[in-house]
């Protein structure tokens, strides 16, 4: 994230220069519009589609940020309990590993069934998806808490609660950031397979719709802001990071990953 | 609901006693002491009877090899573990390992602060944890932050601090908490030796600073040439399980300087105790 900024400059021009010969090679093999269009079609598709996108976008945005805020709350407060009880560790801490082998997407059809079209089922597979990887995180980043220094605040008089608050949790922020950054990435995936299933709107409803209809431009428009909405979530985490955690830029390596 | 909360307060009622001149009762008195260290399934003694007073202002070092104990006993005291037998007397009266916590304060070698706070939050947080409020800790901090000549870093961040500094940003949240006893772990063992002679200095003269108030000392090390010259009687400890090999009173006269270690009744106690350390094995880490 400190990167200099000429260091955005190859990976830019590696782009630019794959929409180049993309752009050139359909236009000199004559490829239909409705299986490849060319990158300015996607382009006009991206400006003359707006409001629709627009639309759509909002809707899945809503699911994701739900979803996500959902998936961070409850992460964290297992994590702080699992952290918390060793009974509670022994008994949740396995199911939750478990929980992984479990496709979250396969749930999708079940929360259909159970939940409609809505945006709750879409909001609950964003939950359990981003929930994982926050959850597992926090609790790695409150077990690193350093022994003596937990002794030390001991030994100055402060009791469970206050050492939690004054040692464990701060210290386990870092680890949380990276559990959220992971988790608002394949959160955006998630809302979309929701979608997918059964919607009445969002890109992932806006995708299968234009693709039944072979208005390709506009499938490849839609997944170009979906992407935008990914690589932005992450670097709104990131930029909450460094502005939470200004002492990170001090340290090497302690307190987190 | 703190733990701690209960002790502080019976703290309070005793505690930054007459300095000057131990009166009836020493303000630390150990009697019996015996502790073990549980590895695997073997028990390990690591203190067989040891006995050891501390009078109010009165500074007292430990010094033993590797393994007798000297870290244990001071857990010990601080309230963060049990003996197997004796006892430890605070002011006169017996206590109990959570009756002790927030008794005494506690330094350790390594100065654990806390890399996300910046150095005038670190100074605070020892007061925070006995429940001071954040914005009184802070200020408690601010108010003795050139006195510890940290002036002008109240915002770095323990990162961008030296050792040096690290070490009396861990000593001044150590001080804030005016206890009538400060336990200190090796507190120079990091530090290189130039700026390890400046901190014993250092340490002395904030020492001489506090006047009536000034706390007693219990400081652990390995080093016999700090021990003789900053205490005013050094108890040393065989190797493990730790007994009492021999109790030093240090004769030389306050204030002392760097210079005092070629004084020749320093070299006479340097000699006694390195005796009664007997054959030191060969590593001193």
């Amino acid at each position: 994230m400190r990167a200099a900024r000429w260091e955005w400059l190859p990976p830019l021009g590696l782009v630019a220069l794959a929409l180049g010969v993309w752009e050139g090679w359909v236009r000199a093999a004559g490829t239909p519009r409705w299986l490849l269009p060319p990158p300015s079609a996607i382009g006009r598709a991206l400006l003359s589609d707006r409001a629709l996108l627009w639309h759509h976008g909002g809707v899945t945005l809503r699911e994701v940020l739900l979803g996500f805020a959902l998936a961070l709350v409850a992460g964290t407060l297992l994590a702080a309990t699992i952290d918390a009880s060793r009974t509670v560790e022994r008994a949740v801490y396995p199911l939750v590993i478990a929980s992984q082998t479990v496709p979250i997407p396969a749930l999708a059809p079940l929360l259909l069934i159970w939940f409609g079209y809505g945006l709750l089922p879409k909001v609950l597979v964003v939950a359990l998806i981003g929930f994982f990887p926050i959850c597992v995180n926090t609790v790695d980043g409150l077990r690193a808490a350093d022994r003596e220094t937990l002794a030390l605040l001991r030994g100055f008089g402060a009791g469970r609660w206050t050492r939690f608050r004054l040692v464990k949790l701060p210290g386990a922020l870092p680890f949380v950031f990276s559990g959220a950054r992971v988790a608002v990435a394949v959160c955006v995936i998630g809302a979309v397979f929701a979608e997918l299933v059964g919607a009445r709107a969002g890109l992932g409803h806006l995708l299968t719709r234009s693709a039944a209809q072979l208005l390709t431009a506009r499938v490849f428009a839609a997944i170009v802001v979906l992407a935008a909405m990914g690589i932005g979530l992450f670097g709104l985490v990131a930029l909450a990071e460094r502005w939470l955690l200004p002492w990170r830029r001090y340290t090497t390596g302690t307190g987190g990953r | 609901m703190t733990e701690g909360g209960p002790a502080r307060r019976d703290a309070g009622c005793d505690p930054a006693a007459p300095a000057a001149t131990p009166t009836t009762a020493p303000l630390l008195d150990i009697r019996h002491l015996s502790a073990s260290y549980r590895e695997g399934g073997r028990t390990l003694p690591v203190l067989d009877d040891v006995a050891l007073t501390v009078g109010g202002g009165e500074f007292v070092a430990l010094i033993g090899p590797s393994g007798s104990g000297k870290s244990t006993l001071l857990d010990l005291v601080a309230g963060l573990a049990d003996p197997d037998r004796g006892e430890i007397r605070f002011g006169g009266g017996p206590t109990t390992a959570p009756g002790r916590l927030g008794r005494a304060a506690y330094m350790r070698q390594r100065d654990l602060l806390l890399p996300w706070r910046t150095a005038l939050d670190n100074a605070a947080v020892g007061l925070e944890a006995g429940g001071t409020a954040r914005r009184a800790a802070r200020a408690a901090a601010r108010a003795r932050f050139s006195e510890f000549g940290l002036a002008g870093f109240e915002g770095a961040y323990p990162g961008q601090l030296s050792g040096g500094m690290r070490q009396r940003v861990a000593f001044l949240r150590t001080a804030l908490l005016r206890r009538p006893l400060l336990l200190l772990d090796e507190p120079f063992g990091a530090l290189d030796a130039l700026t390890r002679a400046a901190m014993q200095e250092w340490l002395l003269d904030r020492l001489d600073a506090e006047g009536d108030r000034r706390p007693a000392v219990l400081l652990v090390t390995h080093d016999v040439e700090e021990a003789v010259l900053l205490a005013d009687r050094v108890v040393a400890l065989t190797p493990a399980p730790g007994r009492v090999a021999r109790v030093e009173p240090i004769a030389l006269p306050r204030p002392r300087r760097r210079e005092t270690v070629t004084d020749p009744a320093f070299v006479r106690h340097k000699g006694a105790l390195l005796a009664a350390l007997g054959p030191l094995p060969g590593s001193r880490s």
